[in-house]
């Protein structure tokens, strides 16, 4: 396994210039991942329009695998309708998790983090937006205090 | 006798007395592994230290030979492992020159022995108002145990503020000596910048006001001479892993008349007397902080690893480890885009830097693939972290094993993962 197998051109053009930087005002929705192993964090703010998430945007900062992983899903997400957004969480986590996962729907740019297992250390980079969009979706805001996750 | 003579004969050191790398790297089994199809080039010893044949032999000759439980049976065996485990603390009062092994305490490493010392100590003397003062650059374990006992006090943890080289000067330190300072817990070495702390004059400064001090010698164990009583502290920590010995045994020195005021920690077999449904009596020192049966095995290998670390020589350690540090702090300072974090002018063998636009996580990563370890984080001292405005740095810290060639390897490395980032 190379190294450039994890650094893919895609991860690095996402790295250098992430889509769907920055906060939504107002969200309908909010949540902030931590990765307590290297002190990164990650914001998330979304829309929900008639079921399905209008818009999005990640906040934070991170190494190019978290960056990256965040900015590809942001892009991969966009305008799906909620289960289809936790259908795709399961398969990215397979993907990142499982060695040679076949992809049971098209997961597109997605699978420039298929060389993500080869390096466990690096799994929680680049599942912990997905978790935190996960947690974003589960508790729309509004409710109580807004909810965080953690890789660990 | 001059002890040069038979290191000399064995090629430990050439005829300046100097420390031959090559010679000590022989007697590390691990030093000859690959990693990723490339030899390991080991920069993380801060974190943890590689054990000498000297080390892994001692503790499997006392499991196939003395091993038994310590201070109870009459039968030889359990003499033969009591002989070894109250040899080790000797070996370890030697080492950093305590009066007595009254004042050795065996813990399970320098977090533990540092919490034992928050808990009994906090738990007595700690009242609502008073303070306990640290630094900014403190291991989390030299942050959080005060901080539990504070809360528990109602009490406050103050930091001595860093200047931008990453020191603790002496006047702000003595700025934050108060009328409510209680106690002063400081780390020898910063693992996360290198920067060795004026601990004798700190200490002076607060035995001078009457203040007990705790010092966390994690990362100055392996790398200076440590004589307790020369720095006159109240109690000195330590892990058995950062000098080259075994994981789960560490060292706490306690001033033995601090010591006898402590109320015990934990409770159990060993740290009693006598025990009855109504009430028990404690053992003397240093057994009252001992419950249970304690790592033998691990007080054996940690002896092993004091015994390589003098024979070697302290001072030729820190000789070599300087002259390393020196060499790569040069080297790292031509790469461009990289920052070096801490740069204290007494520094230990640790070196903590950030390239411009690359995540230290990502550094460490491609570096590995290159065969080289270092440690990339927070190094467990976010507070050292946020006084940077950082999140996270990269590090390559030096033991006695350590090469010219190791840097070349960690020069060559980051220009790998430059050439990917590019």
């Amino acid at each position: 396994m190379e190294i450039r197998d994890l650094y893919r051109d895609v991860i690095l053009d996402h790295n250098r210039s992430p889509r769907n930087f920055g906060r939504l005002e107002p969200a309908d929705a909010e949540a902030l991942g931590h990765n307590p192993l290297c002190g990164d964090s990650l914001d998330i703010t979304l829309r929900l329009k008639d079921g399905k998430l209008e818009d999005l945007r990640f906040n934070g900062q991170g190494c190019a695998i978290s960056v990256a992983s965040a900015s590809l899903m942001s892009e991969a997400v966009k305008g799906l309708a909620v289960p289809d957004v936790d259908a795709l969480y399961h398969e990215v986590h397979a993907l990142l998790t499982e060695p040679a996962h076949v992809p049971a729907r098209p997961l597109g740019k997605l699978m420039a983090l298929a060389g993500v297992h080869e390096f466990p250390a690096r799994v929680k980079c680049a599942s912990l937006c997905w978790h935190t969009l996960h947690a974003a979706l589960a508790k729309p805001a509004g409710g109580a205090a807004m909810p965080t996750v953690s890789t660990e | 006798m001059n002890a040069a003579l038979p290191l000399a004969a064995a090629g430990y050191v050439d005829a300046q007395g100097r420390l031959l790398p090559a010679r000590v790297r022989a007697d590390f089994p691990i030093l000859g592994r690959e990693v990723h199809g490339r030899p390991l080039a080991y920069l993380d010893s801060a974190a943890s230290a590689q054990q000498p044949r000297a080390v892994l032999d001692a503790v499997t000759r006392y499991g196939e030979l003395h091993h038994a439980n310590v201070h109870r049976g009459v039968h030889t065996l359990s003499q033969e492992a009591t002989a070894a485990f109250e040899g080790a603390r000797e070996t370890v009062r030697r080492f950093i020159n305590a009066r007595s092994t009254r004042e050795i305490v065996f813990t399970r490493g320098t977090t533990e022995a540092i919490n034992l010392v928050a808990q009994a100590w906090g738990g007595t003397q700690l009242r609502a108002g008073d303070e306990v003062l640290v630094t900014q650059l403190e291991h989390h374990a030299n942050i959080v145990p005060w901080q539990m006992a504070c809360e528990r006090a109602g009490a406050r943890l103050v930091a001595v503020p860093l200047n931008a080289a990453g020191e603790v000067e002496l006047d702000a330190f003595a700025a934050c000596l108060g009328p409510r300072t209680r106690l002063v817990a400081l780390a020898h070495v910063s693992n996360a910048l290198g920067t060795v702390l004026p601990v004798k004059a700190m200490i002076g400064l607060a035995r001078a006001r009457g203040l007990p001090v705790l010092v966390d010698g994690a990362q100055a164990i392996a790398h200076q001479r440590v004589d307790v009583q020369a720095l006159d502290c109240d109690f000195y920590a330590f892990s058995g892993h950062k000098v080259y010995g075994p994981t789960g045994i560490g060292v706490l020195y306690g001033r033995e008349q601090q010591l006898a005021a402590l109320p015990p920690w934990q409770g159990g077999g060993d740290m009693i007397l006598t025990v009855a449904i109504e009430r028990s009596t404690y053992n003397e020192l240093p057994w009252k902080f001992e419950a249970g049966t304690p790592n033998i095995s691990g007080a054996v290998g940690l002896a092993a690893a004091l015994d390589y670390v003098e024979m070697l020589g302290r001072e030729r350690i820190a000789a070599h480890e300087q002259h390393l540090l020196h060499t790569a702090t040069a080297q790292l300072r031509e790469v461009a885009g990289l920052t070096l974090v801490g740069t204290a002018a007494d520094k230990a063998g640790v070196i903590s830097f950030t390239l411009k636009g690359i995540h230290p996580h990502d550094i460490g990563t491609i570096l590995d693939r290159e065969g080289v370890a270092i440690r990339t984080g927070h190094h467990c001292a976010m507070p050292v972290m946020t006084w940077y405005g950082l999140s996270a740095t990269a590090r390559a810290s030096f033991g006695c094993y350590n090469t010219e060639a190791d840097i070349e390897r960690l020069l060559v490395a980051l220009d790998r993962v430059r050439e990917v980032f590019a």
